[in-house]
């Protein structure tokens, strides 16, 4: 059935990686079904790839033999899970409450500025996409923002400066 | 005696203590106090006992909560415990401090928790940001499990718990008990319809009991050090420590464990160090952004949850999120409510349709567009997005702030009209 699925739209599933297959099934002796993993693989298939592609959501699908509109469901559910292709880094920026009374909109003009995106955009050169994101938890030392794993605290514009320099200067 | 039973071991200028460090400092002693003879229904009378309520932010009593889970041999043989560290409320900031600052502290909580509802398996459901937490925690089961705490047949007892790491995927609608099962499940987080309780036919269909990350915490202590202990750690009512937060505008925010049942104005002047230099305090979120405004005339109330819940607002997660004079209040709502719309998960007309509405007049009222009708539809979905007219608790959230808001700042909402323009903007 997943197979008629997948042959009805105009893309193919990619081939997963060995790797992604091996932390798949890694998830799948941790929950009791199948459809439990879709998250986690989708996941694990964004830490590979840096986002889910249509040929990997269906390639997730068929995999765990979901269907693929239950697994785009959940895809499109989550904000953490990025449908579209997104730079190196991504800033997930805190609007909240705290952050907003602490002038985190001051913050975010800065970036705005300084790398020529708004939400949902890339910069040019691909290295950063900037999101918001809700409540970062951190609210003594706002304004926050993580950019990627890491988070960071008391921002300023000079600080901000700093960051994006580090990541933009990181070779991997 | 231990005073500050959930703080302890935290210190943040190093690492999490290890688990001999951990062991070192009467960690896990309540595993072998159960070992020598403590059954499930011993250790259920002594949660009851102990008067512990959920610190999660609705203040149930745990040990009424985890009651309701069928035991007995013809009970269902899978049962799950599920804590629940999505911490996403705004202006929240404690179990961040717990799971980064004493890892152990939460397992050990945890194993008392599973064994008494008799739950082989337990699922940490992690916020996704949280990166440094999952570190620390996912450390703390390799240790816990080499050390024969987690596994097989733990110390003896003929009891087997598996701890399982779940990384959630953003959205807070995942921190509604039911919305948070669904997500575990691999489906879109929509809160589902109760009954049945997870208690009952939880995930999977399994009885569950869903615990918040600092109710947990509060466990080992109980049974460490008693219960006549814990009653004595309060200053007021409610019974135990509890982690109190202050952000904004204040001079050294911050969190601290401490005594519920403390003046509201000890923790806002003696801990947070009072506003900063030229700012007066115009009022306060006593716990998250779902709690209502409290104003100056209410510090000297206590920390207790009926206390607070007397003048119409809520302990909740006993986080504060001040209001100072210089920042707007119809601004800070209005933030509130970006928030709320943005998370609703979609599945309800009034709160998929309600909050964006709300929304939309907020920044209305930003740019010196609202007007006198657009406040009467605010003072409107304070009552239709109220509780029992939606299908979960978010948008009744979402009123708390915005109804309180309306009614203490009415002179700041009627000036955004007749100045057409946000005044506290220079």
């Amino acid at each position: 059935m997943t197979q008629q699925v997948i042959a009805s739209t105009s893309k193919k599933a990619r081939k997963l990686s060995a790797e992604e297959i091996a932390e798949i099934e890694h998830e799948m002796t941790l929950y009791p079904d199948k459809k439990a993993v879709g998250l986690e693989a989708l996941k694990i298939v964004q830490k590979h790839q840096g986002w889910v592609s249509d040929e990997s959501l269906l390639a997730i699908a068929k995999y765990l033999d979901i269907p693929v509109a239950d697994l785009e469901g959940v895809a499109t559910f989550f904000n953490l899970v990025y449908r579209e292709k997104v730079g190196k880094n991504v800033i997930l920026f805190c609007d909240s409450v705290s952050c907003w009374i602490m002038g985190c909109e001051g913050m975010k003009d800065h970036i705005k500025e300084r790398l020529a995106i708004d939400y949902g955009e890339t910069s040019v050169d691909g290295e950063f996409t900037l999101l918001p994101v809700p409540c970062l938890g951190d609210c003594d030392r706002a304004p926050v923002m993580m950019v990627g794993p890491d988070l960071h605290r008391n921002l300023t514009p000079e600080k901000i400066d700093s960051i994006i320099n580090d990541y933009k200067n990181r070779q991997d | 005696m231990v005073t500050n039973p959930l703080t302890k071991n935290i210190d943040m200028s190093r690492p999490p203590l290890d688990i001999a460090g951990y062991e070192a400092n009467a960690g896990y002693q309540s595993l072998h106090a159960i070992a020598k003879g403590l059954s499930p229904e011993d250790v259920l009378q002594l949660v009851k006992d102990s008067g512990l309520k959920g610190r999660g932010g609705a203040g149930f009593p745990t040990g009424l909560k985890w009651s309701f889970v069928p035991s007995g041999d013809n009970s269902p043989k899978q049962k799950y415990l599920v804590v629940n560290a999505d911490e996403m409320e705004p202006g929240t900031f404690k179990d961040r401090l717990l799971m980064e600052g004493d890892p152990h502290l939460l397992l050990e909580g945890m194993i008392i928790a599973a064994y008494t509802i008799q739950a082989s398996k337990a699922y940490i459901f992690l916020r996704g940001e949280y990166t440094v937490s999952e570190q620390a925690l996912r450390q703390a089961i390799k240790e816990a499990n080499e050390k024969g705490y987690l596994g097989k047949n733990i110390l003896g007892t003929g009891f087997d718990l598996d701890i399982i790491m779940h990384t959630s995927a953003g959205r807070y609608i995942c921190g509604e008990e039911t919305a948070l099962l669904n997500a575990l499940e691999g489906k879109r987080a929509n809160p589902r319809a109760k009954p049945p309780f997870p208690q009952v036919s939880g995930l999977w269909g399994k009885p569950t009991i869903v615990n918040n990350v600092e109710t947990i915490c509060n466990l080992p202590g109980i049974l460490t050090y008693g219960v006549d202990w814990y009653h004595g750690l309060t200053k007021g009512i409610d019974h135990g420590t509890k982690l109190f937060g202050v952000s904004g505008k204040v001079k050294t925010p911050g969190c601290w464990e401490l005594p519920l049942g403390l003046p509201i104005r000890e923790l806002l002047e003696n801990y947070a160090g009072g506003m900063q230099d030229g700012l007066e305090l115009r009022g306060f979120l006593p716990g998250g952004g779902s709690t209502d405004f409290m104003l100056p005339e209410h510090l000297d109330i206590t920390l207790d949850y009926d206390e607070i819940a007397k003048v119409g607002s809520r302990l909740a997660t006993g986080t504060m999120i001040v209001l100072d004079d210089k920042t707007c209040p119809v601004g800070m709502v209005g933030n509130l409510m970006k928030f709320f719309a943005h998370e609703s998960c979609g599945f309800c007309t009034p709160c998929r349709d309600g909050l964006p509405w709300v929304d939309q007049i907020f920044r209305d009222f930003e740019s010196g567009q609202g007007s006198e009708k657009d406040l009467q539809i605010l003072h409107d979905h304070v009552t239709y997005l109220g509780p029992g007219r939606t299908f979960c608790a978010l948008a009744p959230g979402a009123t708390a702030p915005l109804g309180s808001g309306l009614k203490h700042f009415k002179e700041d909402f009627e000036k955004h009209i007749t100045e057409k323009r946000c005044s506290y903007k220079h």
